[in-house]
This record gives C-alpha cells, sequence and structure tokens, in this order.
C-alpha cells in the first residue's frame, strides 16, 4: 500500500526529515499538470459523452481556503490521514479508522450546519 | 500513479476529490433536512463512492497480497524522536499501534485525538472546498490560485501541530 497512507510518513513530512512525500506528491502534480494541459490544449473530449472536458476554476477569495486550510491540517497532522487514504486504511483493516471517517464525516456535517457564520 | 488517476477521471469527465464523498454521506444520511448545503442530488455523485469503495479494496489487496514487508522507511531521525515520544514501533509497522491497533477502542484518550484529528480534517476540507486530492493535486495541476493558498494552510496548520502539540499529545 502506498506509504502516503502511513501516519509515519505525514508526520516525517512535516519534520522535513524526508524527501519522500513531496517526491510523490510533486511527481503527481508534475505529470498531472501535464495531462490537465493536454486536456485543454487539445481540447480532448470525455470517453463517454463526446463533450469537451471542461475544468471549472475554484471560487475567488482567500478567506476559505486559509483558514479551513489550516484546519484541515491540524487534523492531518494529528489523524495523520486525509480523506482518501482513510479508506485504503480501511480496506487495510486498520479498523480505528472507522473513528477518523465517521468524526470526519460529523466533521462535514457540522461545517454544513454554520455554513452561513463562517467568513468565505 | 496519482496522476493516471486524475487522468482517467477527468477524461470520463469526473473531477478528483475525495472529501466530497464525505458531503455525499451526509446528505444520504438525511443532513439535507438540517442544512441546505446538504441538499444536492447525491445520487449524481455515487461515481466518486466508487471510487472511496476502490480505494477501500485497494487498500485490501495492496495489505493483503502485494506489501512483502509492511514497515515504512522513515529516516532514522524521525525514527528516534517517535520512539522518543513512545512510538515503540515506528520504522517497523505500517500505521503506529498506538492509535490504530485494536486497543485504540479501549483507550479513551486514543479515541478522543481520532475523534478530534477526524472532526478537524472533515470540518476543515470542506471549509476550503477541498482535501489534498482536491486542492494539492486537482487545484495545483491546473494551476489554481485557491488552491495554493489552501495547501499553504495544510501546511500552516500541520506543522505547527506537528512541531508544537503533538510532543503535548503524546
Amino acid at each position: 500500500m502506498s506509504e502516503v497512507s502511513s501516519w509515519f510518513r505525514i508526520y516525517e513530512m512535516f519534520q522535513f526529515n524526508s524527501f519522500h512525500m513531496y517526491g510523490v506528491i510533486g511527481s503527481a502534480v508534475f505529470f498531472g499538470a501535464i495531462f490537465t494541459f493536454l486536456i485543454k490544449k487539445l481540447k480532448i473530449k470525455s470517453v463517454f459523452d463526446q463533450t469537451p472536458i471542461s475544468l471549472t476554476d475554484k471560487e475567488k477569495g482567500w478567506k476559505r481556503y486559509l483558514i479551513g486550510g489550516i484546519i484541515f491540517g491540524c487534523g492531518w497532522a494529528i489523524s495523520g490521514a486525509c480523506p482518501g487514504p482513510m479508506f485504503s486504511l480501511l480496506g487495510a483493516g486498520f479498523m480505528p479508522i472507522a473513528v477518523v471517517i465517521a468524526s470526519a464525516t460529523l466533521g462535514t456535517f457540522f461545517y454544513g450546519l454554520i455554513r452561513s457564520k463562517l467568513p468565505h | 500513479m496519482i496522476a493516471i488517476v486524475l487522468f482517467l477521471l477527468l477524461w470520463t469527465g469526473k473531477t478528483f476529490g475525495m472529501s466530497s464523498n464525505l458531503r455525499t454521506l451526509c446528505s444520504m444520511m438525511g443532513a439535507g433536512k438540517k442544512a441546505s448545503f446538504f441538499q444536492f442530488d447525491w445520487k449524481a455523485q455515487g461515481w466518486n463512492l466508487v471510487v472511496s469503495l476502490g480505494v477501500v479494496i485497494g487498500g485490501f489487496i495492496a495489505s493483503n497480497f502485494i506489501a512483502s514487508s509492511n514497515a515504512v522507511a522513515i529516516s532514522t531521525e524521525t525514527v528516534d524522536q517517535l520512539v522518543a515520544l513512545g512510538f515503540e514501533d515506528a520504522g517497523k509497522s505500517f500505521a503506529p499501534k498506538l492509535l490504530f491497533s485494536n486497543n485504540a477502542f479501549s483507550d479513551p484518550y486514543v479515541l478522543l485525538l481520532l475523534i478530534l484529528g477526524g472532526f478537524l480534517v472533515g470540518f476543515g476540507a470542506r471549509y476550503a472546498g477541498g482535501c489534498t486530492s482536491g486542492h494539492a493535486i486537482s487545484g495545483l495541476t491546473n494551476f489554481q490560485l485557491p488552491s495554493f493558498i489552501a495547501v499553504i494552510g495544510f501546511f500552516i496548520g500541520g506543522l505547527f501541530v506537528n512541531h508544537f502539540i503533538i510532543p503535548f499529545l503524546f
């Protein structure tokens, strides 16, 4: 299983003790950027309905991205798991991750509840 | 590998973002009655739940049939730090037993940490409009400034907790 799902790797990443995580994410972004560029440049069509692939831009602004990002980062450093790897850890049989998934769902729900009161 | 997944999802007219599934789960469980944020056609997001189910199966296959050694080869510096914090299996296992062995279920303090970490991840991801896949991968590859800001936020929060809070937690 990819080591990016490991709590140890996340801890190490924040300690800048190894290039591993930066290598994985960096190469994903590098090749992903090439693919994304080609999709746009060559106007590649969707494989199912043959409509051109359109990538929606993220909404403008900075408050929600910075504040939300900081909150996410705090949780990431504690749980050592982001929403993708959580599911692979579950499949790998690390059962306590189910608690993390449940509380992350609860956190999402809580955001939905107080959304209108937050700066975006 | 991640880039190929990104390409396949874009090619099929989808996007790569895992934390959206948590919103979909809320809607499935009827959260739309409590907040309009969850009133959307969650069935249209079914494909993404299938992706996460695929990730669960992938995790199962990888840990049972592929991985020959589950130890994560973190640097000796990291091992020393973690052993000093009480993570005796640092460098010898995939995930720390302290947090992810079944003993965690009977330790209220560990449960509290898992709940707190998960809650912040879920809340923060939705507030920021994405997580590591939606912002750091999908957003950065499309040169989105908001995603760059979000990733900086991930690191401000992560570095702060990692350096100043974790030493007190364990």
